[in-house]
């Protein structure tokens, strides 16, 4: 019974993929390397669907995709065809040449999408976004009510709540954040910063100008927020802080759009499911721009492959962000930017972000190496081993040092 | 041996440690001397989902010139060895001059990246390596004295915390020591403290650290000691308990002396990986409080940043500063071997 329904399934399974082998595709060759969470599963499988005769379909998606996507890209012919990545990453692969200009794909095969998914630079196509992520505020809703607390608009609601919160010793540690050391706390930088009204470089230039007012205002409320947190935040990633959602120890937090869905998920107590609801992303020190940043995913086709494989490869990924993908199962995954998405609810945090006006990641070449230095340099004040003054001395000069090596100072 | 019998012999291992140690050595120091040319920067219009501005992107078109003349990157020299992100003499310099006393300059060098690194690496080697050897040499008198139908089992179950990758085991150990973890909240009902995190404090993430080298490397010590013990003399043990030694003398005379090349082997051996210290400051999550070199260079290329030229000029102080740690161990294994005519 148990092997005549496996046959039944794998029976079936070829029948969908030989019934979508081809997808127009004859003959070629499609790598795809890729982040590991949903909606990116999703896409990957989506392509995987033009496998048949004469067309191989491999993906690779990891969290680590970013350590092997320029490596697997620069050799040639590349290992990878196809590099999907969000508006951080892309500049990596553009910045060592890479990828290739899309433009005549697009024209050809690219009828379905939307003028506002073609990521073009200096009139070159480099990329196709399929979705769109931001961090914004998320809060239980119970706990709020029973304390009578209003949901927080500004990162100073924030903290008050907070206290309220620990006041009534309702939990120890009302606060979460993705605050581990390393990237995960260049991203809370760059968000609190950015809220502040402060610009990372002088204007035109690569020279790093964060030690100032907006710099300081930035990491004394980071600091602020994390004496309301676990005190092993600096171990707690994006993961580790949905865990101790989870678990019902926090009722405040900064989190990423596309990992909201999760926080909804099956092990989860349902109290706190019920009680999990979003909002748009918080202001701070008085301003008016939002503490987050948008961020796009996307996918990109790599230089050093042949026409036929790149054309592969962006039929198969066409195929994979086709309107049809969109069903139940797909939908809350993300922030589709594909035609015919019906936002739901897991949705609404991001398209308040870009109601709100956030703004985009920077998509400048050396702002990784900004970044890279914030995530090891202001984990000291974080400590309370030294100032903020310190903290941005030091990150301006790890940059600094950093951006004269690879020729940018 | 025949010097031509010697050579022959000798052949298949140059040629391996030419191709696979002096070659990418060669690689990785010249790559140190060499950064990227300076880049050739546009601003360009760039559109995604989010609106059109205007933003700055490299040209490649023309720095493609400048990579075809030069493809090894602009020779700067020490440079790179002497920025901040390095040995920092510049800074370090002006940390002295501006010092008020010894400590607070030392002190103060935590907040260069490669002096900071320094500080845990020497103190995970200081305190790592005597423990292995210590605890190595305890573990393997024990099970030595055991019953020999116990013996293989105590054996196997000594070696597992080796056996265990060590990113694998940093991270168990790091769920089980989280606040809310087995060890970790037992340690709160031991200290009556609900507060006690040992990933909070850098002085209790280095305990952790530390603790878990020692769990991490002790079987190897004890392997090469337990192989060891199998050599002891036993006229050597019998005259001593002739002489009437106590259990405790007879190691310290006998056991100890008659072990003491593996010591300077292990230690050898020990000394080399410990500097190298890194998985357990991945798996503890433990970067905000502890860093090695080894880690830096990760820091370095594991990102999207690619800083390879202050990668290889991590690796090649790694290796300056192995060879400075091994060198009384090498001086007195050169003494041994070749004694005064």
């Amino acid at each position: 019974m148990f092997l005549r329904k496996i046959a039944t399934v794998v029976a079936l399974t070829t029948l969908a993929s030989s019934a979508w082998a081809g997808c127009g595709i004859s003959e070629g060759r499609v790598s795809i390397v890729g982040n590991e969470f949903p909606a990116i599963q999703t896409i990957g499988a989506g392509a995987m669907e033009c496998a048949g005769d004469g067309v191989t379909v491999e993906t690779n998606l990891t969290a680590d995709h970013q350590k092997i996507n320029l490596p697997g890209m620069t050799g040639n012919p590349a290992e990878f065809t196809s590099a999907i990545v969000a508006n951080s990453s892309i500049v990596a692969l553009m910045n060592n040449d890479v990828i290739r200009p899309l433009n005549d794909l697009v024209e050809k095969h690219g009828q379905g999408l939307q003028k506002s998914q073609l990521v073009t630079i200096d009139g070159n196509i480099m990329g196709i976004a399929f979705m769109a992520n931001a961090q914004h505020l998320t809060y239980r809703s119970d706990v709020l009510k029973d304390l009578g607390i209003a949901v927080p608009s500004t990162y100073e609601e924030m903290l008050a709540a907070a206290k309220k919160i620990a006041n009534y010793n309702l939990m120890q540690y009302p606060l979460g954040g993705a605050y581990a050391a390393g990237w995960n706390l260049a991203e809370e930088f760059v968000n609190m910063y950015i809220g502040h009204g402060g610009e990372f470089f002088k204007p035109g230039t690569a020279e790093i100008a964060v030690n100032n007012q907006h710099g300081i205002d930035a990491l004394n409320m980071m600091k602020a927020l994390s004496e309301y947190m676990n005190p092993d935040f600096l171990t707690h990633d994006s993961n580790a802080t949905s865990a101790e959602w989870k678990a019902g120890n926090v009722a405040l937090m900064n989190m990423w759009g596309s990992r909201i869905g999760a926080l909804r998920g099956d092990e989860v107590d349902a109290a706190v499911v019920a009680a999990t609801a979003t909002a748009g992303p918080m202001t701070v020190g008085g301003g008016t721009t939002a503490a987050s940043t948008l961020w796009w995913d996307g996918f990109t086709i790599a230089k050093n492959i042949s026409d036929a494989d790149a054309e592969a490869t962006f039929i198969a990924l066409m195929h994979a962000i086709r309107p049809e993908m969109l069903n139940e199962t797909t939908s809350p995954q993300a922030v589709w930017l594909i035609d015919g998405y019906v936002p739901t609810p897991a949705a609404a945090g991001v398209f308040a972000a870009a109601a709100m006006g956030t703004k985009p990641y920077p998509m400048l070449p050396y702002a990784g190496l900004m970044h890279s230095a914030a995530g090891v340099e202001i984990v000291d004040f974080m400590q309370g081993k030294e100032t903020a003054e310190q903290a941005l001395a030091g990150l301006e000069a790890a940059y600094t040092t950093a951006a004269t090596e690879k020729g940018y100072l | 041996m025949k010097h031509k019998t010697f050579f022959w012999f000798f052949l298949p291992t140059a040629l391996a440690m030419f191709l696979f140690i002096a070659l990418p050595l060669t690689s990785i120091v010249s790559q140190s001397l060499h950064t990227p040319h300076d880049q050739v920067l546009v601003v360009v219009e760039s559109c995604d989902p989010f609106g059109c501005k205007s933003e700055t992107t490299i040209d490649h078109e023309a720095s493609k010139q400048i990579k075809e003349e030069e493809p090894k990157g602009k020779w700067v020299g020490f440079q790179i060895y002497t920025d901040r992100n390095h040995l920092a003499f510049k800074e370090v310099g002006e940390l002295w001059e501006n010092k008020t006393n010894f400590f607070d300059f030392v002190s103060s060098l935590n907040n260069l990246p490669f002096y900071k690194a320094m500080g845990f690496t020497l103190t995970y080697v200081i305190v790592v390596t005597p423990l292995v050897i210590l605890f190595g040499l305890i573990i393997a008198l024990a099970v030595n004295s055991l019953h020999r139908h116990l013996k293989g089992l105590m054996v196997f179950f000594s070696l597992l915390p080796m056996i265990v990758t060590p990113l694998v085991g940093s991270l168990i150990l790091f769920w089980m020591i989280d606040s809310r973890g087995i060890i970790g909240s037992g340690l709160q009902e031991l200290f009556a403290d609900p507060n006690l995190s040992l990933k909070a404090s850098t002085g209790l993430t280095w305990i952790t650290l530390i603790v878990y080298g020692v769990w991490h490397s002790a079987p190897f010590a004890f392997i090469v000691f337990y192989a060891g013990l199998q050599t002891v003399p036993q006229e050597t043990i019998e005259a001593a308990m002739i002489d009437g030694a106590t259990r405790f003398q007879q190691t310290i005379h006998v056991i100890v002396p008659h072990l003491s090349p593996l010591v300077a082997f292990v230690a050898l051996i020990q000394l080399m990986d410990n500097f190298r210290v890194f998985e357990p400051i991945v798996g503890f999550s433990a970067s905000a409080h502890a860093t090695s070199l080894s880690w830096i260079i990760w820091n370095d290329i594991g990102q999207e940043i690619r800083l390879m030229s202050s990668a290889a000029t991590t690796s090649v102080l790694t290796i300056i500063g192995v060879i400075i740690l091994l060198m009384p161990v090498l001086i007195r294994t050169w003494r041994e071997f070749n004694p005064e005519k």
